[in-house]
Formats: structure tokens, sequence, C-alpha cells
């Protein structure tokens, strides 16, 4: 916490030094003050810019500055699921014009026509993306046509290490009977039947009725080990020493642990999944303009790294890496080794394969 | 004649937001491929383990109003007896939580039920969400002053000297309370059940926040159905869900037509519905 306000206090200084020489010279000295990796400019723009995208995954401050930089007036409205997202992006009013959505959606958006392709030309700032990211998003999103990667991180557990003493390797700690009531799952049907298909030696975009049966029979065995399903409540419950370990986002088990030095994070050798939630524009967006040159500010290196520092989710932009101290790029989750990464996977939209996932869901949640 | 112009804003309001959206859910529930059809619902109909939640909601929002209506009824009763003044005033301490939002509320539960009891218990390895008891226990939190209020305006209009006579004629107070107060409250009681168990069958923060995600009632049913239909590809199919609803309609329907049936020789009184 203590960080965090160094750090807020920080950025309203760096923010009042910014807003001093904006009144004092106007918008055309913006290119020598600090704010941006390259001494960017931004033309005024003007209109209005409606972002939809998950809570607390921005910092506040960026759309102030955005908004100064461009005069667009922006209205950023938060979701909770991608779920949600999906029903306002295919509802014949959608009025957002960027939206952050995760892999397997991006996939359902671009199959239903729902995507404008991006114009790279105004997105200069896309050259800091790191290129192993974008051949993983190029994945889901081929030639990475419709979107580019805003944050990114894996699954794994997070782990009190006063009360597991054994090293973290294997999914089957969340089995373990000595940890009984102490285990928190992701309530999320890809996430929990996912890690454990990986614990059985599956893929997890497995379309085999019988190998999602296994995971979802292992899961209603868990069901007295386990202390719930949880989704944001989670990171209180670790932080303040209730649970023994919780399968979580790197980027929240990261928070979790600048708050307690007691958890540690690891990716099981059996692999998991690795994720990621990239900008787009929907095909009804209105002000195109400003969408491009919001991604464009988002990608300046300067911009990443105060942004990546805000959220603790990892940025995929290079330019901000360099920016980043040891504490975050030295970190294995917020910065995970290639060997972490090589063994896992991104979801994929399943189609309509994905009422079978469902139901073994309902099956488990029913008990 | 005139004064029925007052009622149409609220007509239309009703047309809008109750019988449109009723028709849509009807529309969903048996649309197959643009045509009507019974085909999905008697799926879901046939679907046991959707019925097997409805139970559990129902027991637990069962247990919910009993609890409610245990508490709530010597509570109503004592401030039945106070001075109107110091009655309206603790009535008014009951609804100050209720300015607060429901969500907030029951977030706020769930941080005494998993931190701060069992730190000041001293316990750390356990807490106390996670278990029906603390679900119920938190929706009787919620829903107890809509009890204690339609038990308050009931009792309180009971006729003193109805009481005083029942003494007159030999009753002890224990006879008079059966005999005479408790009858004249059934209507508070009837529209506190009311009041209290419909909105807990339907409930759905509470059983995911304090329930960690461990019990899913038939409101968690419902908001899945939607999600998930939501979440698959194509044309979101609202069929589930939908048909799920409409089974929760007709439940409270009943249960108001049960509690209406006990109210009927009881047409006075405070019935807030």
């Amino acid at each position: 916490m203590k960080k965090f306000f160094c750090f807020a206090l920080a950025l309203m200084m760096l923010f009042a030094f910014a807003a001093c020489s904006n009144s004092s010279d106007g918008p055309a000295a913006n290119g020598d003050n600090e704010v941006f990796a390259d001494g960017d400019q931004y033309d005024e723009i003007g209109g209005e810019l409606n972002i939809l995208n998950w809570g607390e995954y921005i910092d506040p401050e960026l759309i102030t500055l955005f908004e100064e930089e461009t005069g667009v007036k922006v209205n950023y409205v938060e979701m909770t699921s991608n779920e949600e997202m999906l029903i306002k992006l295919k509802s014949s009013d959608c009025v957002y014009d960027m939206c952050f959505p995760s892999e397997y959606i991006i996939e359902q958006l671009i199959a239903s026509d729902l995507l404008l392709p991006l114009d790279m030309d105004k997105i200069p700032n896309a050259k800091n993306i790191m290129q192993d990211k974008l051949e993983i998003t190029n994945s889901f999103d081929p030639g990475n046509k419709y979107s580019l990667p805003y944050m990114w991180g894996t699954v794994g557990i997070l782990y009190n290490t006063t009360m597991v003493e054994e090293p973290v390797t294997s999914w089957g700690i969340l089995w373990d009977e000595k940890y009984a009531g102490q285990i928190w799952m992701y309530d999320s049907v890809r996430d929990s039947i996912g890690i454990t298909l990986k614990y059985l030696g599956y893929d997890l975009n497995t379309r085999s009725e019988a190998e999602i049966a296994e995971a979802r029979d292992l899961l209603i065995a868990q069901k007295p080990l386990r202390k719930g399903f949880g989704t944001d409540n989670m990171r209180a419950s670790m932080i303040n020493g209730k649970a023994a370990m919780a399968v979580i986002y790197s980027g929240d088990a990261f928070v979790c642990m600048d708050e307690n030095e007691d958890l540690a994070y690891a990716v099981p050798e059996e692999g998991s999944n690795v994720w990621f939630d990239n900008v787009v524009i929907p095909k009804s967006a209105k002000n195109i303009e400003a969408a491009h040159a919001f991604i464009n500010f988002l990608n300046d290196g300067a911009i990443a790294a105060r942004n990546t520092e805000y959220i603790y989710y990892s940025t995929p932009n290079q330019a901000a890496m360099d920016r980043l101290d040891e504490y975050f790029t030295g970190s294995e989750t917020y910065n995970p080794p290639k060997e972490v990464l090589d063994r896992c996977t991104v979801f994929h939209d399943l189609g309509d394969f994905v009422s079978v996932y469902n139901e073994a869901w309902n099956a488990i949640k029913m008990k | 004649m005139k004064r029925k112009v007052f009622a149409y804003p609220y007509i239309v309001w009703m047309a809008l937001f109750i019988a449109v959206p009723m028709v849509f859910i009807f529309y969903y529930a048996f649309n197959v491929d643009g045509s009507f059809s019974f085909s999905k619902v008697w799926a879901t109909l046939s679907d046991i383990s959707k019925w097997r939640v409805l139970w559990v909601s129902i027991e637990i929002a069962a247990g919910t109003t009993v609890f409610c209506l245990l508490l709530g009824y010597p509570v109503a009763y004592i401030l039945s007896n106070m001075r109107k003044s110091i009655a309206a005033f603790i009535s008014v301490l009951f609804f100050v939580p209720m300015w607060m939002n429901f969500v907030l509320r029951t977030y706020a539960w769930q941080a005494i039920l998993e931190y701060a009891i069992p730190n000041m218990l001293g316990w750390t390895d356990k807490t106390l969400t996670g278990s029906v008891w603390a679900v119920m226990m938190v929706l009787v939190y919620n829903f107890i002053p809509f009890m204690v209020m339609p038990l308050y305006n009931s009792l309180s209009k009971i006729d003193r000297s109805l009481i005083e006579a029942s003494g007159d004629l030999g009753a002890n107070g224990r006879m008079t309370f059966f005999k005479v107060v408790l009858p004249l409250s059934v209507p508070g009681i009837v529209s506190g059940i009311t009041m209290v168990f419909i909105p807990a069958i339907t409930a759905f923060t509470v059983p995911a926040l304090i329930g960690n995600g461990n019990y899913n009632l038939y409101g968690n049913e419902i908001e899945m159905a939607f999600k998930q239909a939501a979440g698959s590809a194509g044309s979101a199919d609202y069929s589930v869900g939908s048909t799920l609803a409409i089974i929760l309609l007709i439940c409270v329907f009943i249960s108001t037509a049960v509690m209406n049936r006990f109210d009927k020789d009881h047409e006075e009184g405070g019935n807030l519905l």
C-alpha cells in the first residue's frame, strides 16, 4: 500500500507538472515534456470516445491526460465479464468505440464480423509490442489485424509459504487433503476446467467429452477440500492469510504478493493458460480517429509503463519494460521466463462445443 | 373519472417494464429457430438437477423466512407496545441500513465473516463464510426489516380495548396473546412472509459473496444460464434462462396465491402489499 501511495504521489506531481507546462505554453509545447517516450504530439481530435473496459484496468490519470492532449471527451464504462461485453457488442445499438476483450472472445467477435481492422499507420507505437507476444496473439487474431495486446498473464497458484511448505510444482496440490478448506478455485468455467484438464495431461481446448467428464469428476471430488469459487474476493482472502492457496491470474497474484510477502506464485509444471486482453475497435465505432489515437497513446513506452505500474498486470510493451524497475522485470510472476510460457496455451473459442463445458460446470457447481 | 388520469403514467410504466419484458421471457422460452415449440422448454424441465437447485433455494428461502419471523415478531410486538414517538424512532433505525446499497451491505458482511470475527477470535485457519448458515444469516439480516414493518403495522392497529376485554374475561397474558393478539396479527405475518420469502428465493448476490460460490441458488442458476447463452457462439439462445425464470415466476405466483388465501379472513390490518 505504501508503494502505491508513493507512486500515486509521484504521479500527481508529474501530472501537475504536465498540466503547468500545458497551461503556460499551450498544446504545441507538449513535445518537450517528459510524459511521452518519443516526444509524441497529439493533434486536436475532439468529439467523444466511449470505452468499455474491465474494472480497475487503467490508470485513470492517463484518461485525463489523453483528454487534455486531444480534446476528446472520454466516457469510460466498466464491465465485469467477457460475456457482459459480448452482449453489449452484439446488440444493435452498441455505442462503444473501443474495448478490451480476451482472446477467445476476440475469435468470436472476428467470426461474427463485429470488429474493425486496425489502421496500423495510425498506431506507430505498435512497434513497441514484443514480437513473441504478437506471435501468440496471432493464433487467435491471424495477422494481428483486429487487435493489439493490452495486458497479458498466466494462470497459476498463489500460495502462502507459511502454510504450504513443499514447493508448488503440480496442480495436484489442489487435491491434497492436507489443505482441506484452504483452497480457492477460480469462479470461471474455462479456467477451472482448463487447469484440471492440464493436470490430467489433456489439452485445455479439448473437444473430447470423455476428457471433460474426467475433469468434471475430479472437480466434484474436490468439493470437500475447496474453500470455494472466488474471483476478486480471493485477493483480500489471500492477503489476510485466510486461505493456503488460490488459483488466480498472475496480475492479481502480483498485487497480492506486493501486500503480503509470505505469498508466492507458481505456474505448475503440467502447464497452464496464458491469456491476453487485447484492445479492439468495434465496427459500429463512431470516433474511429480518437480510438486509434488512444491505442497509440496507450502503446507509448512511458504511458504503458505508467499504466502497468498502476494495474500490476504484465505489459506486452517492450519500451515500457525497458522503463520498469527490477521489482517488475525481475519478478517471475510479472515477467515469466520463456520456459514457463512454453508450457502455457491460450484459450480458443470452442463454438457450440462450449455447451459441453457449461454442462460440466453446472454439475460441479451443483455438487 | 378525472382522477384516473393520474394512474396513466403508472400504467404506461407497468406496460413497458413489466408486461413487455414478460412477453420477451415467454418469447425466448418457446422460440426455437423462429417458430413456437415446446422442445427446449421440455428439455429444461426434464433436467432433474435444475429441480434440485430449486428445492435447495426454497429450503433456504423458507429457513430465512422462519428466522425472520421468529426474530421479527417479538421486536414488532415490543415496538407496538411502546409510545408511538419512540417506536417511530426505533423503526427508522431499523431502516437506516436499508438506505445503503444491498450489495455493499453484503460485501460488509463478507468482510465481517471472513476477517473481523475470525481475527477477533484468533482463528488463523478458519473463517465463517462459505456455509449455508452464513448465507442464511446474511439473508435474514437483509430482509428482516421487511418482516418487522408489516408486523408492527398490524400489531399496532389492534384495538387496545380487545386486549383489556380479554383480561377482564379472565384470560391470562399467554391466552390473550394466542387467542387475541396472534390471530389479529395474521395479515402482518402473511405480508411479512411474502415480502421475505419472494426476494429470498430470487437472491443471488448473497450466495455468491457469502457462500464463496459454493451454493448455487435458483437466482445464480438463471444468471448462469443467461451468461452462458451470451458467451456461446452465434446468436444467443436464452431458452434455458427464460424457462427457469418462468418456473420461478410460477413459484412466486403460487406462494402469493396461498398467502392471499390466508389473508382473506383478515381484510383489515397492515397489509403492505
